[in-house]
């Protein structure tokens, strides 16, 4: 097992639009303090941003993990539901079922899991309506 | 160009990081979508929008953008603005619409940021 470097936990409330993003700025600040390369901080913190205002805009409530080895930057997201029932859909640039408030502030534009598929290396989601969604993220460091 | 070329071609006024105007920027992108935003741009863009809620600025930290133009004469609050200071910004308002505003900067010469899309992806 790789040594962990760092590990760290942000609980995050649902529709909790004001705090949005500080778990975000938190992790990113962190991993420029372990010398994270720049394209990796970048890709990470963008995946980051767009998985915690997901929370903030679909789930019932959830939580970050952030994860450190010398070889990755394991990010996951679990939240406590609803669930997605078309993951497919989901994964569609373009779809959304975000709320006004979210669309007001400059969200729900249906490119979230799209962008964070785009800017992990590895990217897994498991959802289960009812029960909850699991997203996780991994970016390489070596 | 700089920012301070971009003042001058935007009639803006500067609201916070009048000591940062030299700053070099490459390209432009222009979206009231900040996950557009964050799906496309890279660090050297300036953004130009509408929005002036505190998600511009959040937006803005997770990419390392130096510089933000809001349209039509906005103006955030003072805490949007200290924010924006404390994260190394150039913050400006134009007078002209957003349109207009990509206008002026494409015709002095500025680009809008480059789209790779992945294969997969591809359009039209």
């Amino acid at each position: 097992m790789s040594q962990t470097l760092l590990h760290a936990e942000y609980p995050v409330e649902a529709e909790d639009y004001t705090c949005a993003g500080e778990a975000s700025a938190d992790i990113k600040r962190k991993l420029k303090q372990l010398g994270v390369s720049s394209n990796v901080l970048r890709r990470v913190a963008v995946a980051s941003y767009e998985v915690e205002l997901n929370l903030v805009i679909h789930s019932e409530g959830g939580a970050l993990t952030l994860e450190v080895t010398p070889e990755q930057v394991t990010l996951i997201s679990r939240d406590r539901g609803p669930g997605i029932p078309n993951l497919e859909l989901a994964m569609r640039e373009g779809w959304s079922t975000a709320s006004e408030t979210a669309r007001s502030l400059g969200f729900g534009a249906g490119m979230g899991l799209p962008n964070m598929k785009r800017n992990a290396d590895t990217f897994a989601i498991d959802s289960t309506v009812g029960e909850g969604t699991t997203i996780e993220m991994g970016f390489r460091l070596a | 160009m700089t920012i301070a070329d971009m003042v001058r071609v935007l009639h803006a006024k500067v609201l916070c990081g009048e000591e940062r105007l030299e700053t070099k920027v490459h390209t432009a992108c222009c979206s009231d979508l900040m996950s557009d935003v964050l799906a496309f741009v890279n660090e050297k863009t300036v953004l130009i929008t509408g929005l002036t809620n505190a998600h511009v600025l959040r937006t803005a930290d997770m990419l390392d953008l130096k510089c933000i133009v809001f349209a039509r004469g906005k103006i955030p609050g003072e805490d949007i603005l200290e924010q924006a200071d404390e994260q190394g910004l150039v913050v400006m308002t134009t007078p002209e619409t957003a349109f207009t505003a990509c206008g002026l900067l494409y015709e002095a010469g500025l680009r809008g940021v480059p789209i790779e899309w992945p294969e997969s992806e591809a359009r039209l």
